[in-house]
């Protein structure tokens, strides 16, 4: 084990762990600084921001912030709406962009690619470009629900999750995975009995965990950050998402402890997601069976 | 149980043809090797039949059942893959249970089946554990546990002890031979190995390109090779092909001669079709080749292999063609030396211009 203590190899570790060091604080020390601003009265924070302080929950250090928040927006109530729209997008998008992916990974039609190439092109159209026409075709929509049809979509959950629960970065990223896992495993399901549906089900869903975590992460992510589509389409506070809800912090004078200690808040259900997500990937990362 | 019935089966994948023209008939029961090179279509002559390819003109009969649209599922076919394709979250048990688990068969009845595969492979002990946690051997096993628990018409193997090592190659070989007998079950397999071919067989077919090059039973295939494709490709070591020149021909002899060998008579069938000075070939196997000081074939010795029982001699001829034969254990030879051999010319095979074996007398 000589080459592990050579000067060299310890110079360059402590490099390595330097760099890395710098790297993650420049993700974590935004985050810091949120959550111990969120601890701060607004003179102290916008005091301590020329010092090391910022970082340091240092000083007059209290709860009253979170408590503000709470009684200038419902905080609760937003953070709620946020998770439900999410969740359930993500899960019917999952459920839809794999089946989808599914069919363009071992189904043969005709118009496969063409169908796949126009679905993957629509990545490069901006969503701000088709936010006004799509406003307007979800304005002119019936909905059936308890209170029987219902025209236009608007102040509702539904119309924050339809436009969602299909995009071409999931079934993309789904296609690829699908096409490299082995042929023989569909084919040996095929034979042994199993309906398109079933070797969906049974042997391609179980075997395509890390795809799934991936595609959910990705897919929460832009579905909890979502501000300019709901902003569109909701105006009562009772359907609004988190990010739309930040806009009550910056009314007449902005109390920056309170937006710390908001976003402070709305971050939590990001990080759980992720962390729990986190665990799912590793422990679906199986071997495939195929060959030895 | 059933046979199978293959009539003029062609592929196409756009305007490449890759099998073109195949006609075969398998008896119930009958153990069929396909066999010849990579790419030359045994693996998709398979995929055919299992319904995993279409088949572009043709047709298949299994029993007495035209299947050429029937899915894959419903052709009472089980299929043995290269990669054993075991579901690698599912158990041992669940692996080989999966079809019954498909057809909604009762638990009890699908237990006693499980456990009756198990049995017969001899992995009882396996059934809980994972495809990630066997051994080559044990998951090419348990592939075939689940083809038997399904109790189809016909099994197919599609290369299924290519990833195994030498000797477990050999002891499933054995194995499969086994339960071929035990389940008295129709079989096709796909090789490219000649000696599992040769092995496992009640018959052989040969395909090249395509196209299949000769039918037969492992020792008409040995004795008897259609053409020079087969007579170079059945036989280890190969059948040392000469080119030389018909010189004379009567009605039951041809007398060849070329730069490798000198005026040779060799006996054949009438109507043989040679006529003197065609350019045609001589075959002869290495087994057939023996140390003969006034015989025909001179050369030096390029590389010796002694295996013990035999010495396997390359010699290279002063025509520039090299040979190979087998000789006796006993034979001490060095690189270098000067062998002589012989043969007898009832042994000898000639194949005449267009690459046909000519029939012997």
């Amino acid at each position: 084990m000589a080459a592990v203590t050579e000067p060299n190899h310890v110079a360059r570790t402590t490099w390595r762990y330097a760099l890395l060091i710098a790297v993650a604080m420049i993700f974590v020390f935004p985050i810091l600084f949120m959550v111990v601003s969120s601890l701060k009265p607004d003179a102290q924070l916008l005091r301590d921001t020329s010092s090391i302080a910022a970082f340091l929950p240092v000083g007059d250090i209290s709860l009253d912030n979170y408590f503000g928040a709470f009684r200038r927006a419902p905080v609760g109530l937003f953070i709620f709406n946020s998770i439900f729209i999410t969740l359930v997008t993500v899960l019917i998008s999952l459920f839809l962009c794999s089946l989808a992916a599914f069919a363009f990974a071992y189904l043969e039609f005709r118009g496969k690619a063409v169908i796949l190439s126009i679905i993957i092109a629509t990545l490069i159209i901006p969503f701000e470009t088709i936010a006004i026409p799509m406003l307007m075709v979800v304005n002119s929509l019936p909905f059936i629900g308890a209170n029987g049809v219902q025209w236009g979509w608007l102040n509702t959950y539904h119309v924050q999750m339809v436009p969602f629960l299909a995009d071409a970065l999931t079934i993309f990223l789904f296609v690829q995975y699908f096409k490299d896992l082995p042929k023989e495993l569909i084919e040996a399901a095929r034979l042994d009995g199993a309906s398109w549906f079933q070797v969906y089900r049974l042997v391609i869903v179980p075997i395509a965990g890390p795809v799934f975590a991936t595609a959910a992460i990705l897919k929460f992510l832009v579905m909890y950050n979502q501000y300019l589509w709901p902003l569109m389409v909701t105006q009562s506070e009772q359907v609004r998402p988190v990010m739309v809800g930040l806009q009550y912090f910056f009314q007449l004078n902005t109390a920056w402890g309170e937006v710390m200690a908001y976003l402070s808040m709305i971050t939590i259900p990001v990080l759980a997601f992720y962390l729990v997500l986190q665990r799912a990937f590793i422990a679906s990362i199986a071997s495939t069976g195929i060959k030895g | 149980m059933a046979g199978l019935e293959l009539k003029d089966i062609r592929k196409s994948y756009g305007n490449v043809e890759v099998i073109k023209g195949v006609d075969l008939s398998v008896e119930h029961g009958e153990f069929v090797v396909f066999v010849g090179p990579s790419g030359c279509g045994k693996s998709t002559l398979l995929r055919m039949i299992a319904g995993l390819e279409d088949i572009t003109d043709g047709d298949l009969y299994i029993g007495d059942k035209r299947v050429n649209t029937t899915q894959p599922r419903d052709r009472g076919v089980a299929m043995v893959f290269q990669s054993y394709a075991l579901y690698p979250h599912m158990s041992v048990y669940d692996n080989v249970g999966f079809g019954l688990r498909l057809k909604k068969m009762p638990k009890p009845e699908r237990d006693k089946k499980i456990r009756e595969a198990a049995r017969i492979l001899q992995m009882e002990e396996l059934l809980e554990r994972r495809p990630s946690q066997l051994s080559g051997g044990q998951r090419q096993r348990v592939a075939i546990g689940r083809a038997i628990v399904r109790n189809p018409d016909v099994f197919l193997f599609d290369e299924p002890l290519s990833n195994l090592d030498a000797a477990l190659r050999g002891s499933m070989r054995m194995e499969i031979s086994k339960l071929h007998n035990q389940l008295g079950a129709t079989m096709i397999y796909v090789t490219h190995d000649q000696v599992e071919a040769m092995t496992l067989a009640d018959k052989i077919v040969v395909l090249n390109a395509g196209i299949v090059q000769q039918i037969g039973s492992p020792l008409d295939l040995y004795n008897s090779p259609a053409n020079l494709f087969v007579a170079g490709f059945i036989g280890s070591p190969k059948m040392n092909l000469i080119a030389v020149t018909a010189s004379d021909a009567t009605a039951d002899t041809v007398t060849i001669s070329g730069p490798a060998l000198p005026s040779t008579t060799i006996p054949v069938a009438t109507g043989h079709g040679i006529k003197p000075g065609d350019t045609i070939t001589f075959g002869i196997r290495p087994h057939q080749l023996v140390r003969d000081e006034a015989g025909p074939l001179k050369g030096k010795v390029l590389l010796v292999e002694q295996l013990g029982n035999e010495t396997i001699v390359n010699l290279d001829l002063p025509s520039g063609d090299q040979l190979v034969a087998t000789l006796p254990g006993s034979a001490i030879l060095h690189l270098g030396d000067t062998v002589t051999l012989g043969f007898d010319a009832k042994n000898a095979k000639l194949f005449d211009t267009n690459g046909d074996a000519v029939k012997p007398a």
